[in-house]
C-alpha cells in the first residue's frame, strides 16, 4: 500500500476534491463487442485476502463492464474497526488501494466501473487514499469516485437502544444490552438504493461500507435495466447472480469437488455474470483463462451458505432459491433463470461485533513411532500443569491434526503408525492473563515431555481478541434516513 | 450394495455462526428422489454424533437435486469464538460424504437416467 495520508493532508485533499464539483458530461458509451444488450459484472475478490491478480485478470484478459469487489465478511468490520482505532486513517481493505492504483488507466480506457464495499468502516479514508494513489498519475480524465456512508451505527447505538431498538440477537433472542458496553462494531447491511444513487452520480468507483454482497453484483444491474425496485422476480435474479459472483472462484472452480483433479487453477477465470434486462443471466468466464463454469460448479456455489432456500433474504427482496433453473450451455456457460422473488421486509440486518474475552492455539508435532500416543500423553501433561497452576477457561480444545481433526469420529481411529501427528490445544476465557499463561506451557513440552517432537519454530502461540458476531434486525427507516451519498473527482 | 455417498453425490459446506451448512446434491437427477428418502435429517444428526451438538434442520431443493442441512451447534461456538481448526465448517462437506449407504444397481450405473 502507499503512505498513509496525515489527517490535514487529506482533509486539504478533500476540499480540494470538492471544489471540483460535479459537472456534466456526457454518460460514458460501454463497450459491447457482442452488439447485445447484456451487462457484464465480473467478480474479482471473493473477500479480504483474496487473490489480487484475479481483478487484473477480469479488466485485461476480456471484455466486461462491471467489476464487483467483496471484501467483507462477518467478522471483517471488527477487526477494520480495531485498526482505526488504532490510526483513524484506516478501517478500510488496504489491498484495494495499489488494486485501483494498477487499474485505473485500463478501468477509465475501457469504461469499466468498480462496485466495491472496500470502504469498511472509513469509506472516506479510503478515497483519500486513491486521492493519494491517482494524483501521481496521468490519466485521461479523473476518476470519480462515490462514497457510502450511514450503515455505520456505532456513534448512534446508545441513541437507538435508547428509543426502544432493542437489537435482540437474531438466534437467542437477547437484547444487546447484555453486550453493549463491548460491543466493537455495529453496521447495517445496505441494498441497492445507494449504490444505484452513486451510478447516477456517474461514478467510476463506487466505495460502499456493509453494503451485501449480492447487492455490489445486482446494484448495476438496476442501474443500467431502470428495474423498478419492486420487480421482485427480476430482482430475485439479480440476488442470486449476486450470491455466485460474491465468493469470487468458487463459482468457477474453485474449492470444487467435481473433477478438482482436472480443473487448471493455476491463473483461474474468476466468475463474470452476463445479466439480460428480463434478469435471466449467464454465468461465464474469461475463456483464455483457467478455471471452469459448469452446472456443477455453480451448483456448488448456490448451495454455499444456505438457509432456507425459499427465504434467501437481502434488503431489497426475498428470493426463492428453490424456483432457480440451471441449463449448462456447454463451453463454460451456465443460463439461470426462473427465480421467483417476493417484496422485502421492513428490517434490515445489523451484523454487531463484541469482545469476548481471549483465546491461544499452540501446536507440537510428534513423528513415528506412537506419534498418537505420544500427542495425547503430551495433551494430558499440558493438561495437569495448567490445573496445576490453577488456571480455568471457558473452553479448552485438543485436536490431533493427521489423525481426525477435520472429521473427528467419522473418520475412525486412527492408525497407530502415522508417520507424525501434530497435537493442536486451543483455550479460551475472559481473563487474558490465564490465556497468555497458557501460551507459555507450549514450549516446555520440548524438552520436558514426549520423545521425537518439533515444529515450534513459530514461537510463543499468539494471544487473540475474540469478537464474536451478534447478528440483529432493525427497521430500516431508521438506517436510510442518514444513508449518503457523495461523488467527487480525484 | 453398499457405497458412501460420494459415490453418488457431491457437497459443498460453509458456516452462519455456530451453524454449519452442507448442501448435498445428487450427480444425477435419478438418485435425487433417493436422497430424499433416505439422506433424513435425523439421519444426518446421527452421523455427526460428537460433532453436531444442535438439531439438524433439512431443506429440498429438487431444481438443483440437492438438500441443503443446517447442522447447528457444530462449529464451537462459531466464528472467532471457535478454537476448531475448521471453525468454519469447510470439511463438513466431505464428512457427510462419508456416510454409508445402501443403493439400488440401477443408480450407481446410471442405467435409470
Amino acid at each position: 500500500m502507499n503512505a498513509q495520508p496525515g489527517a490535514p493532508e487529506a482533509l486539504a485533499l478533500e476540499e480540494a476534491s470538492a471544489a471540483v464539483g460535479l459537472e456534466e458530461r456526457p454518460l460514458p458509451a460501454r463497450a459491447e463487442p457482442d452488439g447485445g444488450s447484456r451487462v457484464r459484472v465480473a467478480s474479482g475478490q471473493g473477500f479480504w485476502g483474496d487473490w489480487q491478480e484475479a481483478p487484473k485478470l477480469q479488466v485485461r484478459r476480456g471484455a466486461i463492464d462491471y467489476l464487483m469487489l467483496d471484501y467483507l465478511a462477518e467478522i471483517t468490520m471488527s477487526i477494520m474497526q480495531k485498526q482505526r482505532d488504532r490510526n483513524p486513517a484506516a478501517g478500510y481493505a488496504r489491498d484495494f488501494v495499489p488494486l485501483m492504483d494498477d487499474l485505473i488507466g485500463d478501468l477509465l480506457e475501457k469504461e469499466i466501473r468498480v462496485v466495491s464495499n472496500a470502504g469498511g468502516v472509513n469509506p472516506e479514508g479510503c478515497r483519500s487514499e486513491l486521492g493519494f494513489a491517482f494524483a501521481d498519475q496521468s490519466l485521461p480524465r479523473r476518476p470519480r469516485v462515490a462514497v457510502i456512508t450511514g450503515d455505520d451505527l456505532m456513534d448512534s447505538l446508545d441513541d437507538l437502544l435508547a428509543a426502544g431498538h432493542e437489537l435482540r440477537h437474531m438466534e437467542t433472542g437477547e437484547p444487546l444490552s447484555a453486550v453493549r458496553d463491548r460491543v466493537a462494531a455495529a453496521n447495517a447491511y445496505l441494498g441497492a438504493g445507494p449504490i444505484i444513487e452513486a451510478l447516477g452520480q456517474e461514478a467510476d468507483i463506487v466505495v460502499a461500507g456493509r453494503s451485501t454482497d449480492t447487492a455490489l453484483t445486482y446494484a448495476p444491474l438496476m442501474h443500467e435495466f431502470s428495474w423498478p425496485d419492486d420487480d421482485w422476480d427480476r430482482l430475485a435474479h439479480g440476488v442470486v447472480a449476486g450470491h455466485i459472483n460474491e465468493c469470487g472462484c468458487q463459482a468457477s472452480g474453485g474449492n470444487s469437488l467435481v473433477d478438482w483433479r482436472e480443473i487448471d487453477l493455476t491463473l483461474p477465470g474468476y466468475p463474470i455474470i452476463e445479466a439480460e434486462e428480463d434478469g435471466t443471466f449467464v454465468v461465464t468466464k474469461h475463456s483464455e483463462l483457467g478455471g471452469r463454469v459448469t452446472w456443477e460448479t455453480v451448483a456448488e456455489q448456490i448451495v454455499y451458505e444456505l438457509g432456507d432456500p425459499r427465504e434467501y433474504i437481502t434488503p431489497d427482496v426475498v428470493a426463492d432459491f428453490s424456483t432457480i433453473r440451471l441449463r449448462d450451455l456447454g463451453k463454460d456457460r451456465v443460463r439461470v433463470e426462473g427465480v421467483a422473488g417476493r417484496s422485502r421486509t421492513d428490517k434490515l440486518k445489523v451484523s454487531i461485533a463484541y469482545h469476548d474475552g481471549f483465546k491461544a492455539v499452540g501446536a507440537l508435532t510428534y513423528a513415528w513411532p506412537d506419534a498418537v500416543d505420544k500427542a495425547r500423553r503430551a495433551d494430558e501433561i499440558l493438561r495437569g500443569r495448567l490445573r496445576h497452576l490453577g488456571l480455568e477457561f471457558d473452553e479448552i480444545r485438543t485436536e490431533l491434526v493427521w489423525a481426525g481433526a477435520c472429521h473427528g469420529p467419522l473418520a475412525g481411529p486412527p492408525s497407530d503408525d502415522l508417520p507424525e501427528v501434530t497435537l493442536r490445544v486451543g483455550v479460551r476465557s475472559p481473563d487474558r492473563h490465564a490465556v497468555s499463561r497458557f501460551s507459555r506451557e507450549i514450549a516446555p513440552l520440548i524438552l520436558a515431555g514426549p520423545p521425537t517432537v518439533t515444529g515450534f519454530a513459530g514461537g510463543r502461540p499468539r494471544v487473540q481478541e475474540v469478537v464474536a458476531y451478534w447478528p440483529a434486525l432493525i427497521d430500516r427507516g431508521v438506517v436510510e434516513s442518514n444513508v449518503r451519498v457523495e461523488t467527487m473527482e480525484l | 450394495m453398499r457405497v458412501r455417498l460420494r459415490e453418488i453425490a457431491f457437497a459443498r459446506s460453509g458456516d452462519k455462526g455456530d451453524t454449519a451448512n452442507v448442501g448435498l446434491i445428487a450427480f444425477r437427477p435419478s438418485i435425487y428422489p433417493f436422497l430424499v428418502k433416505e439422506v433424513t435429517a435425523e439421519r444426518v444428526k446421527y452421523h455427526f454424533k460428537g460433532i453436531c451438538e444442535g438439531e439438524v434442520e433439512r431443506f429440498e431443493l429438487p431444481n438443483l437435486r440437492a438438500l441443503n442441512f443446517l447442522l447447528h451447534r457444530s462449529l464451537g461456538g462459531g466464528g472467532t469464538v471457535s478454537l476448531m481448526l475448521d471453525a468454519q465448517g469447510k470439511t463438513f462437506a466431505t464428512a457427510l460424504l462419508r456416510m454409508e449407504i445402501d443403493v439400488p444397481d440401477h443408480l450407481l450405473d446410471g442405467s435409470a437416467d
